[in-house]
């Protein structure tokens, strides 16, 4: 692939990623900002690619996409009336909330386009991440591994504890 | 900064889009007052932070940020599914997950 259209197909992600995200925030239907965070996810797992880590681009989508995407459309269909689709959030702090997305931007921003001594070009790493991966995490991460799995077993009996339907209720 | 250095994707790419998603992030979790539009915005902020330290990885040559934004995965799946677990319970004790209604800790 040529170096133009690589280019290209980058800014064509980077705009999905940024447009979907930006229609995920400003939009009121609650239903539109899930869909659209679908696309955010899947520009992101592009960028990831880009980024030539391609385990992290399959994690992302299966995890983000097939998990969290859908655990949140179930709590926008649970929590919401879907016989009245028309139904919009209210916001509120949207002054002090504009103030802070400028802000927050221009201050990244500032600090990463004005101060580069932080920026330590080493060789970029090429081809593909899965082989390294699966070196580090049985080498270097392998408590951070295990805490991880021990993490989500606390995390799948601990919502499973709180959403549970209780008897004593009735 | 001239066409030249735009048409080379260099690390101040993936720094402008992940600061791009922080602040719509920060955005959302400030204005909104559904909880779950709340949540969306925390899940923009960490993959900001992925994609910094997947650029910042790819850029040095080591794999701490491969590995970091694994486990950033992970954890955003735990939080994800815990925070879902909460605003149910919190919908089923108000009828509503408007933020600035809950105001109470108990019924």
């Amino acid at each position: 692939m040529s170096n133009q259209s690589y280019t290209v197909i980058f800014y064509i992600f980077a705009a999905i990623t940024v447009c979907s995200a930006a229609f995920v925030v400003f939009t009121r239907n609650i239903i539109y900002s899930a869909f659209s965070l679908l696309f955010t996810f899947f520009g992101i797992a592009a960028l990831y690619v880009f980024l030539s880590a391609d385990f992290i681009a399959v994690t992302q989508v299966v995890v983000y996409v097939g998990g969290i995407l859908v655990l949140l459309l179930f709590g926008v269909m649970f929590t919401n009336n879907i016989m009245n689709p028309g139904e919009k959030t209210e916001v509120i702090n949207i002054i002090p909330g504009v103030f802070l997305l400028i802000g927050v931007i221009s201050a990244t921003l500032y600090a990463f386009y004005t101060d580069d001594s932080w920026v330590k070009t080493g060789n970029l790493f090429q081809g593909s991440v899965v082989e390294r991966i699966g070196f580090e995490t049985m080498s270097r991460y392998v408590l951070p591994f295990e805490m991880s799995s021990i993490l989500l077993l606390a995390a799948l009996i601990g919502a499973a504890f709180l959403a549970r339907f209780d008897k004593t209720e009735n | 900064m001239d066409i030249q250095q735009l048409s080379i994707i260099s690390i101040y790419h993936y720094l402008t889009i992940s600061a791009l998603l922080l602040g719509l992030g920060i955005f959302a979790v400030i204005t909104r007052r559904n909880a779950i539009v709340i949540l969306m915005g925390v899940e923009l902020i960490l993959n900001a932070a992925n994609i910094n330290f997947l650029a910042f990885s790819k850029y040095n040559g080591g794999m701490e940020g491969v590995m970091f934004s694994l486990f950033i995965i992970v954890i955003a799946a735990a939080e994800a599914a815990i925070a879902l677990a909460i605003i149910i319970n919190i919908y089923k004790l108000f009828k509503s997950v408007d933020v600035s209604r809950i105001d109470t800790m108990k019924e």
